[in-house]
């Protein structure tokens, strides 16, 4: 009977059209798959809370006294603190809580949305402004490597694109030469000089991927290390001095002048950069789907040796992609520089590589599913410290849960094993990345 | 008739490359050395060790020589053979040449200094291997780092929680923590297995989803557990082997070392004869090369492929325990630091083959013992150039020798049963 079904379902074409309302679980669910790879991973990302909020030694004592009631009253607990710890997870990062309005720290400015005696469900909005804040260099970041999957390349270097942008960004922004300049020219100025950096980094393994055909992989991996001990040098070097502010008390580069900075959005932490990332994201999309380059891009993704066949030249596909990727990554990098933190400092964009393959995945590389998957990331990551203070449990459990959502992404037929929805079907597949050759 | 079109191939960057160096050589040395410094190489420790004073200036001079002469030797390209050979000859001068610029008017032991060398190259070494394991079976292995990393915590946690309840047999808990690496690097990579063989997802992917978990479960673990500090760091042994650290000169530098270490050759051996001279490694590099063919002759890819990306998993676990248990005798957040995947360049530079990934290896660990012998002899390069040396040399070598390097012809492609 199964298979009748399975049968009839193949031999109908269904398109999944934006007009037409899906009939059963499966074909709800398969629009919910994103959604509920991401559940299925908090869930599991419980477990690991459990483990650590339980004292295991006073469970076996309790297990070998009571029995398996005796060791579930001694887990319990833990269970407790997985559900304060993504209660803060989430007041962290959306601002919605069910708290004691007296816990919020007077200074901070808060909405009781619904008063129920003790506790109420309040909105405090500095905490989503601080998750949109966090988002920005995801978005770039994430679009950076959605761009190199489409052309079939992994760029694992974001995070040294990132390093690169950031310094020549913060190079321009605090050097007296470029001091005295209008905004208006400043800025672009400086964030140019972010998207350079990030180019150059991107552009060299493409390079050497197209006319050596070393693997990226390995190559922008390489060139995140560099990128890292080149700006360890340039921002900690005492003889010569290059980028260090001498006065500083930890190891810094000196701050932007004022008039390289984001402006901020009405006396909130949200700045500029917020434009220029959607601006990104729409201009990605329209590179990629109404241009030439872009269509050939996407071709030598889909099947090189089509695109070659088809008189597309692959190596400049490469090149070019990877050196847009790059850019893009330097322009989260300037953005971080300009509009957050105004200065740069050895170790800043650690681990930035790795989130931004993470969203890349989550949005299946396209450029518009980019941003909502940034929020998730950008939430995860704000939410994480006040989990950290109600639950006193390590942050690090934020990371399990990304690698999580990562893993059921990549592997969704797990997530639609564990929550019964049909296997996809053929030709939804989305292209990633290749093997070394 | 046309003239040949010249095509600029490799073979030509590298060889003006070389001219270019032996240029530089040739125009630096006189101006950075007097005519009388010398470099003194000892060969072992203490005043009456062996050892070799070389004239810096003219050394470097004759190096840069002959590095100018094989580029020119490439570039005219009347001998190709010749010139390759020539090319590669000198190329492995750099090691002489920047030890005795480095040593200019100093000495230093150029033992100790191969010694570690060895001794650094020994996780990439044993990385390397691990990525033979499973690529030769065609899964490519981008995980290495992340399996090395569950290693080296996994494998230090079991000491943090052994050495208390078993205080005295501290031999024992450190083998049984060596094990634990092992183990816990082999489910990582079953992990890799499962994703990548049952639901195919891609595997450079599947890799990168092992990396970002073992970042995040390790740096949870440490957090969690082991950050109540207990004085006395303990490290596995330095074991002697006995007769052959008698050796004069060689014998107390190469076979007074640490397990981890000597398991570093029995593996590249070992690896070397199960992969060419057993019907089992022949089934591996069939699986590799052409399951299909392999699958019609009654291998099972599936489970060669499972079989051997776990076992992948586990070498890569007792390189991790060199970091955690050998070296360091503690656990830090990313303790590995990118040597897992320039084990994987050092993979590829040696073609897929045990040795060849060994020389690789000892390669980067030459470049990465450089940096330590540069500040004792307090050459005035800042110690972030020098850290930057074995990522550097990655992707020389990989754009030098990628090219005509093969990868197994089925890597990368998930195998479906007919």
């Amino acid at each position: 009977m199964a298979e009748i079904t399975a049968e009839t379902h193949q031999s109908q074409p269904r398109q999944p059209s934006p007009g037409r309302m899906p009939r059963n679980w499966s074909e709800i669910g398969s629009r919910l798959v994103p959604g509920l790879a991401v559940v299925t991973a908090m869930i599991f990302g419980a477990v690991f809370m459990v483990a650590a909020a339980t004292d295991w030694a006073a469970a076996r004592a309790a297990f070998s006294a009571d029995g398996v009631g005796g060791f579930i009253s001694e887990v319990r607990p833990g269970i407790g603190r997985a559900g304060i710890a993504y209660g803060a997870l989430f007041e962290g990062a959306a601002g919605l809580g069910y708290v004691n309005p007296s816990s919020i720290r007077a200074e901070t400015f808060y909405v009781t949305l619904l008063p129920l005696g003790e506790r109420s469900l309040v909105f405090i909005p500095r905490n989503l402004i601080d998750t949109i804040v966090r988002t920005i260099p995801f978005i770039l970041a994430g679009l950076a490597v959605a761009l190199g999957f489409k052309c079939g390349l992994f760029n694992i270097g974001a995070e040294g694109q990132l390093y690169a942008g950031g310094l020549l960004a913060a190079l321009i922004g605090f050097h007296p030469a470029f001091r005295g300049l209008p905004s208006l020219i400043h800025i672009p100025l400086a964030v140019a000089a972010g998207i350079a950096g990030g180019l150059l980094w991107g552009a060299i393994p493409g390079f050497l991927k197209a006319r050596t055909g070393a693997h990226e992989v390995i190559n922008t991996i390489m060139m995140n290390y560099i990128a890292i001990r080149l700006a360890d040098w340039l921002i900690k070097s005492r003889e010569p001095v290059i980028m260090l502010d001498t006065t500083a008390s930890v190891p810094r580069t000196p701050f932007v002048a004022q008039s390289a900075m984001y402006p901020y959005l009405a006396n909130t932490s949200l700045h500029f950069g917020l434009f220029v990332a959607l601006a990104a994201v729409w201009l990605v999309w329209w590179f990629l789907y109404r241009t030439t380059l872009g269509f050939e891009i996407r071709t030598v993704g889909a099947n090189p040796s089509a695109a070659r066949y088809a008189g597309m030249s692959v190596s400049r596909s490469v090149v070019l992609a990877m050196a847009l990727s790059g850019g893009l990554a330097g322009l989260a990098g300037a953005g971080e520089v300009l509009g957050v933190q105004h200065n740069l400092s050895p170790g800043f964009f650690a681990g930035v590589g790795f989130d931004s393959i993470a969203i890349a995945l989550l949005a299946k590389t396209n450029p518009f599913a980019v941003v909502p998957a940034a929020l998730l990331w950008g939430g995860l990551i704000n939410g994480a410290g006040l989990m950290q203070v109600r639950a006193d449990l390590s942050i690090d459990v934020v990371k399990i849960i990304q690698a999580f959502i990562v893993m059921f992404i990549a592997a969704d037929q797990i997530v639609r094993a564990l929550w019964r929805i049909r296997a996809r079907r053929r030709g939804e597949e989305v292209v990633f990345a290749r093997g070394w050759s | 008739m046309s003239p040949r079109p010249l095509r600029l191939t490799r073979l030509h960057v590298f060889a003006a490359l070389f001219v270019l160096l032996g240029l530089a050589l040739l125009w630096w040395a006189p101006g950075a050395f007097e005519a009388d410094t010398i470099s003194r190489l000892n060969f072992g420790l203490g005043r009456d060790a062996p050892g070799w004073g070389a004239p810096t200036r003219l050394t470097l001079q004759v190096i840069g020589g002959l590095y100018l002469a094989s580029g020119l030797l490439a570039l005219v390209n009347r001998w190709p053979r010749v010139s390759l050979a020539a090319l590669v000859l000198s190329g492995l001068l750099i090691f002489p040449a920047v030890l005795i610029g480095a040593a200019a008017g100093k000495q230093t032991n150029v033992l100790t200094m191969l010694a570690e060398s060895l001794r650094l190259a020994t996780p990439i070494v044993i990385g390397a291997t691990a990525g033979i394991w499973a690529e030769r079976t065609g899964i490519i292995n981008i995980a290495i780092e992340g399996m090395m990393l569950a290693g080296a915590c996994f494998g230090f946690t079991s000491l943090f929680f052994l050495e208390p309840i078993m205080p005295g047999a501290t031999n024992l808990v450190l083998l049984i923590s060596v094990l634990v690496a092992v183990v816990f690097g082999g489910l990582m990579a079953l992990l890799h297995a499962w994703l990548s063989i049952r639901f195919n997802v891609n595997q450079v992917v599947s890799g990168t989803v092992i990396n970002i978990l073992a970042i995040g479960l390790t740096s949870f673990v440490r957090r969690e557990w082991l950050l109540s500090t207990r004085a006395g760091r303990i490290t596995l042994p330095n074991i002697a082997i006995p007769g052959l650290v008698d050796i004069p000169v060689i014998g107390d530098v190469l076979f007074n070392n640490k397990p981890i270490f000597y398991m570093m050759f029995v593996l590249l051996i070992l690896t070397h004869v199960i992969l060419f001279y057993t019907p089992f490694g022949l089934r591996m590099r069939a699986v590799g090369e052409h399951p299909e063919a392999a699958d019609t002759v009654g291998v099972n890819v599936f489970f060669m492929r499972y079989l051997n990306t776990t076992i992948s998993g586990m070498i890569a676990g007792l390189g991790g325990a060199w970091f955690s248990l050998e070296t360091v005798g503690g656990f830090d957040d990313v303790m590995t630091g990118g040597r897992g995947f320039i084990a994987l360049a050092a993979m590829i530079f040696g073609k897929w083959t045990p040795f060849g990934a060994f020389g690789g290896g000892l390669l980067f660990g030459f470049a990465d013992a450089l940096g330590t012998r540069f500040q004792i002899l307090n050459v005035p390069v800042p110690p972030q150039w020098l850290q930057m040396l074995p990522f550097l040399t990655t992707m020389v070598v990989l754009a030098g020798l990628v090219g005509r390097a093969t990868a197994p012809a089925a890597e990368g492609i998930p195998y479906e049963k007919q």
